[in-house]
C-alpha cells in the first residue's frame, strides 16, 4: 500500500519537460502530491469522513493537525482539486503559508477581502459546491492577534467561504478558532507504509540501496515522509550511481554515528577530566552540532539499561538546561564540556 | 606579498589534501551540472571556505577568481542607511549579512532578491544559475532565516545558495531541510603536519618533523592557525631547530598570563589588574566569548581535579550569561571573581 499512488506519472512528465528545455532545474520529488482524494490512501479515517463531506457538498470549517510530513497539506490540496477541478481552483482557493506575510494586517485585508468576495462563476460544467476555500497552512505560527482577527471573519462569511487551518500543535490555535472547526488528527505514518512508499520512489527513480539504508532514512526522518523523501533525493544527487548505504544517509541527515555517542557516554564512567575533555574535543572538531549530540545522547540515556531511573531523570534535567543555553546561543564547546562533567558527576 | 595561508590555499578540488571522500562528492555534484542549496558546516580552520571556492571554480572555471568588492547601501524601513561590503565575481557573490546586526533581514531580502530576479543573460554561460555564498550563516537572525526560506524556494531557477557556518544548531529546521548538509570536520594532526610540510616545501624551507608536530598540536586542529604559526616561526628564527618555541598568537599568550595571575593571587588588587588586562583584550577586538573560553580551558587545565567540574560549570554559566547579556566585561569579571573565590576557598581548606 502506498501513500501517494498516481503522482509518479505527473513527475515523470515533469522531469522530461525539464530536460527538453535544457533547463537544469531540479524537480523536488516531494512536490509530487496526490492529485485526487482517491489517491490518498493513508489516514483512512480522515479520508473517509472527508469523502462523505464531499458527497454531500457541505463542508464545515476544517482544522487539520498532526506531526509534519503526514499528509495534511496533500490531503486538503487533493480535496480542493476534486471539488473545483484545476481551473476553478485558481479563483476559489487561497493558500497562505508561513512564508507569506500573515500578520494581523494581512488577515484584515487580504483574507477578509477574499472571504467576502462573491463566489466566482462556475462555467466549467462540473458540479461544484458554491463556496471558496481559504487554506491557512502552518497556522500555529500565526500570532494570536491575527488568529483573533479571524474569528468574526470566519462566521460572517461562512455562507460563501470555508476555512481550513493546518497546524502541528492544536494547542497553539486559540480556543475560539478551534471550537469553530471540525478537528482532524493526522497520525504519524506506520513504518511499513513509509518504507513501502520509499521503496516505491527508489524503484521509480532507479536508486539502488543496501539493506538497512531505508530503515536508516525512516529512522533519521522521525516518521516524516517529506524529510525522508528529501534525504533520498539529496543522497541520490550526492552518490549518483552508487548503492545507498546506511552511513551515507546518516551523513546527509547530520546524524552522529552511534559509536561516537557511545564514546561520549562511556567517558562519563571514567570520571577523569582528561578523558572527558578528549571526547568533547573530538566531537566538536568533527563538526557535529551540540544540539544533535545532546538529543542523541538523550535517546541513548533513555534506552540505556546501565542507569537508574533517578539518574535518568537527573540527566534529563541537565540536558534540558544545557539545551536552553545552547538555544540562547552559548558556546557549544563550553556547554558540552560542562554537560559532560556534570553528567559524569551524576552517573559515576 | 600575501600571507602563506592565502598564497597556498588550494584552488581546485583535486588539490585539496584531506577529506578525499568529500572532495569526490563535491566534484560529482559540480559535474552533474546542477547544484542543490548547500549548507557547509564545521569548526573554523577546517577548510569550509576553501572547499566552497574550489567547488565554484569547478563549476564556473577560473572566472570566479576575478573578484571585486562593492560597497552597497541598503535602506531600512525606518530610513536608516546601512552599508555592507559585498565580494562579487561574474558568477557568484559573497556576503556576510550578520555584519549589519539586526538589519540582516533587509540585506537578505534586497540583495538576494535582486540577484535572483535577474536571469543569466549570456546564453552561452555554462550554468543558468548564480551562486550566493552567505558567510557566518549561524549568526543570521531568525527573521532573516525565515526570509531566506521563501527566497530559496521561489528563485530556485536562478540562484543557488551556499550557507557557510560553524554549527547547524542555530540554523532553523526548514532551511536545514532544504539544503544538502556537508560536514567539514577539522583536519587531524597528521593532515596538518602534511599540509605544513607541503607549504615549507613550496617555500623551500627545511621543516623538522618534531616542530611540525608541535605546531600541529598547538594549533588545536585549526589549519589556518597552524600555517600562520609556521609563518611566525619562520620570521622568529630560521633555520628551524627542533626544540624551537612554538609561537602562539599574542592574545593567547596574554590569556595565559592572565590565567597565571589569577592562580597566583586572589585579591581585589589582582582583580583590578585582571580587569585592565581584559579591557586590553576587548579593545583589541578579541571576541569576549573566545576570551572566556580560552581562559576557562587554561584555568581548568591547571587547577586541582576536584575543582574542574565546578570551574567548567561556572565558565559555561557565565558564557551563557555573556551571550544573553549586553556588556561583556561584566560577565568576564563575574567569572574571574567567581573563580577567585572558589579557588581561594579551596586553597584555604587545603592549607588552612
Amino acid at each position: 500500500m502506498s501513500f501517494f499512488t498516481k503522482p509518479t506519472k505527473a513527475k515523470a512528465t515533469a522531469t522530461v519537460r525539464a530536460k527538453d528545455d535544457g533547463h537544469d532545474r531540479p524537480v523536488p520529488w516531494i512536490e509530487n502530491r496526490p492529485r485526487s482524494m482517491t489517491d490518498v490512501s493513508a489516514q483512512e479515517e480522515v479520508v473517509q469522513v472527508l469523502r462523505k463531506c464531499l458527497e454531500s457538498q457541505n463542508l464545515p470549517h476544517l482544522l487539520f493537525y498532526g506531526p509534519p510530513g503526514t499528509g495534511k497539506t496533500s490531503t486538503i490540496l487533493a480535496m480542493t482539486r476534486d471539488m473545483f477541478g484545476p481551473e476553478l481552483m485558481r479563483s476559489r482557493v487561497l493558500e497562505l503559508n508561513a512564508s507569506d506575510e500573515r500578520g494581523i494586517q494581512v488577515i484584515r485585508e487580504k483574507v477578509k477581502n477574499f472571504a467576502r468576495s462573491t463566489v466566482s462563476q462556475n462555467d466549467s460544467g462540473r458540479s461544484c459546491p458554491p463556496y471558496k476555500i481559504i487554506i491557512l497552512d502552518e497556522a500555529d505560527s500565526m500570532t494570536s492577534d491575527a488568529q483573533a482577527a479571524l474569528r468574526r471573519t470566519m462566521e460572517n462569511y461562512s455562507k460563501i467561504t470555508r476555512f481550513c487551518l493546518i497546524c502541528n500543535y492544536v494547542s497553539r490555535i486559540i480556543e475560539p478558532l478551534a471550537s469553530r472547526c471540525a478537528k482532524f488528527r493526522f497520525k504519524p505514518l506506520p513504518v511499513e507504509q513509509s518504507k513501502a512508499k520509499l521503496a516505491y520512489i527508489c524503484g521509480q527513480e532507479g536508486i539502488t540501496h543496501e539493506a538497512g539504508a531505508l530503515d536508516q532514512v525512516i529512522d533519521a526522518s522521525e516518521g516524516d515522509l517529506r524529510r525522508a523523501t528529501m534525504f533520498l533525493q539529496s543522497a541520490h544527487r550526492l552518490y549518483t550511481n552508487q548503492a545507498l548505504t546506511a552511513p551515507a544517509i546518516q551523513e546527509i541527515a547530520g546524524v552522529i554515528p552511534a559509536q561516537r555517542i557511545a564514546e561520549l557516554t562511556s567517558a562519563w564512567q571514567s570520571k577523569s577530566y582528561e578523558a572527558i575533555r578528549t571526547a568533547v574535543d573530538q566531537a566538536v572538531w568533527a563538526g557535529f552540532s551540540a544540539h544533535q549530540i545532546i538529543s542523541q545522547v538523550h535517546d541513548a540515556v533513555i534506552d540505556g539499561a546501565q542507569w537508574t531511573s533517578l539518574q535518568k531523570a537527573q540527566l534529563a534535567q541537565l540536558m534540558g538546561a544545557v539545551d536552553k543555553c545552547l538555544s540562547d546561543g552559548a558556546d557549544e564547546h563550553l556547554q558540552l564540556l560542562n554537560f559532560m562533567m556534570q553528567a559524569s558527576k551524576l552517573v559515576a | 606579498m600575501s600571507l602563506w595561508v592565502d598564497k597556498y590555499r588550494p584552488t581546485a578540488l583535486d588539490k585539496l589534501s584531506y577529506h578525499a571522500g568529500l572532495s569526490t562528492n563535491l566534484k560529482k555534484l559540480a559535474a552533474s551540472g546542477d547544484l542543490p542549496h548547500l549548507l557547509v558546516y564545521g569548526p573554523s580552520g577546517a577548510g569550509k571556505k576553501t572547499r566552497i571556492v574550489a567547488t565554484l571554480r569547478e563549476i564556473y572555471g577560473p572566472g570566479v577568481e576575478k573578484l571585486k568588492i562593492d560597497l552597497r547601501t541598503f535602506t531600512t524601513p525606518s530610513n536608516r542607511k546601512i552599508e555592507l561590503h559585498i565580494v562579487t565575481s561574474n558568477y557568484h557573490l559573497e556576503l556576510n549579512p550578520s555584519d549589519v546586526g539586526i538589519y540582516d533581514r533587509i540585506v537578505i531580502q534586497d540583495m538576494i532578491k535582486e540577484v535572483a530576479q535577474t536571469q543569466q543573460v549570456d546564453t552561452n554561460a555554462q550554468r543558468k544559475f548564480k551562486v550566493v555564498v552567505i558567510n557566518e550563516a549561524d549568526a543570521l537572525s531568525k527573521e532573516a532565516q525565515h526570509a531566506l526560506r521563501r527566497t530559496m524556494e521561489k528563485y530556485m531557477a536562478n540562484i543557488r545558495i551556499i550557507l557557510c557556518c560553524n554549527t547547524t544548531s542555530k540554523i532553523i529546521a526548514p532551511i536545514r531541510s532544504r539544503c544538502l548538509l556537508l560536514r567539514v570536520a577539522a583536519p587531524s594532526t597528521d593532515d596538518i603536519t602534511q599540509a605544513l610540510q607541503a607549504v615549507a616545501k613550496k617555500e623551500s624551507l627545511k621543516l623538522p618533523h618534531p616542530l611540525a608536530q608541535r605546531i600541529a598540536d598547538a594549533s588545536e586542529r585549526n589549519l589556518r592557525r597552524a600555517i600562520l604559526m609556521l609563518e611566525t616561526a619562520r620570521v622568529q628564527q630560521y633555520p628551524f631547530s627542533e626544540d624551537q618555541a612554538v609561537p602562539l598568537a599574542d592574545w593567547q599568550q596574554f590569556i595565559k598570563t592572565i590565567a597565571q595571575a589569577m592562580l597566583q593571587e586572589q585579591s581585589p588588587q589582582r582583580m583590578q589588574q585582571v580587569r585592565n588586562n581584559l579591557y586590553e583584550l576587548l579593545t583589541h577586538c578579541i571576541p569576549p566569548s573566545l576570551v572566556i573560553k580560552s581562559l576557562a580551558f587554561e584555568l581548568i587545565n591547571q587547577v586541582d581535579q576536584s575543582l574542574k567540574t565546578e570551574i567548567s560549570h561556572q565558565a559555561a554559566f557565565y558564557e551563557h550569561r555573556l551571550n544573553s547579556g549586553q556588556k561583556p566585561i561584566f560577565h568576564l569579571e563575574a567569572f574571574v571573581a567567581k573563580f577567585m573565590s572558589i579557588y581561594k576557598r579551596f586553597l584555604m581548606e587545603m592549607y588552612g
